[in-house]
């Protein structure tokens, strides 16, 4: 059992805790703050796939979706803010 | 060891971050522990995965996604914050007893 097996089992464990959030999140924001966080330890257990494996195209992986996770968590909390409130 | 250090520093804050995010009473109080867990717990654990490699293309790329995740996790946040607030969440106030 190597550290990097370690690393992805904590990992693992901590975004099933964070997936609590997600479901009983009193308001949206609560779950948009949970998945954000789930999906930055998604990228971080690639890179750790990519060093145990040796595979370097998991590397490119796990950048592509950096990417769409921080373009979906900016459309949709412009989504939640409605309508354009601060433009009269 | 130097890398071992670094990846025991990052679990350690990733793990407190995600128990802020179950214990805490507020959005922004729970916004607060989970922008530390995203940049202080990513950017431990990666540069030790970096020190632990050692000079190669894979740790380049491992880099190139390291300053991806410290440009864009206070932009998701801020933008998540500012949306609450414009909505109107009010901040939480410990309840007096009377």
């Amino acid at each position: 059992m190597t550290a990097v097996t370690i690393i992805i089992t904590v990992l693992g464990i901590t975004a099933s805790l964070a997936l609590y959030r997600v479901i009983f999140g009193p308001t949206p924001w609560d779950r948009l703050i949970a998945v954000n966080l789930i999906s930055s330890k998604v990228v971080m257990i690639m890179v750790a796939a990519a060093v145990l494996f040796e595979r370097r195209i998991y590397l490119d992986v796990a950048l592509v979706y950096a990417i769409i996770g921080f373009v979906s968590i900016i459309a949709i909390s412009k989504f939640l803010e409605g309508e354009d409130t601060d433009r009269k | 060891m130097i890398a071992y250090l670094f990846i025991f520093l990052g679990l350690v804050f990733i793990f407190f971050g995600t128990l802020g995010i179950i214990r805490f009473p507020d959005i922004y109080t729970r916004l607060q522990t989970s922008s530390k867990c995203d940049a202080a717990g990513a950017i431990a654990l990666l540069v030790g995965l970096i020190v632990r490699e050692g000079l190669d293309s894979l740790s380049l790329k491992i880099l190139i996604i390291l300053v991806f995740l410290l440009l864009t996790n206070p932009v998701a946040s801020h933008a998540i914050a500012r949306s609450a607030a414009i909505r109107g969440i009010k901040p939480w106030r410990k309840k007096k007893k009377c």
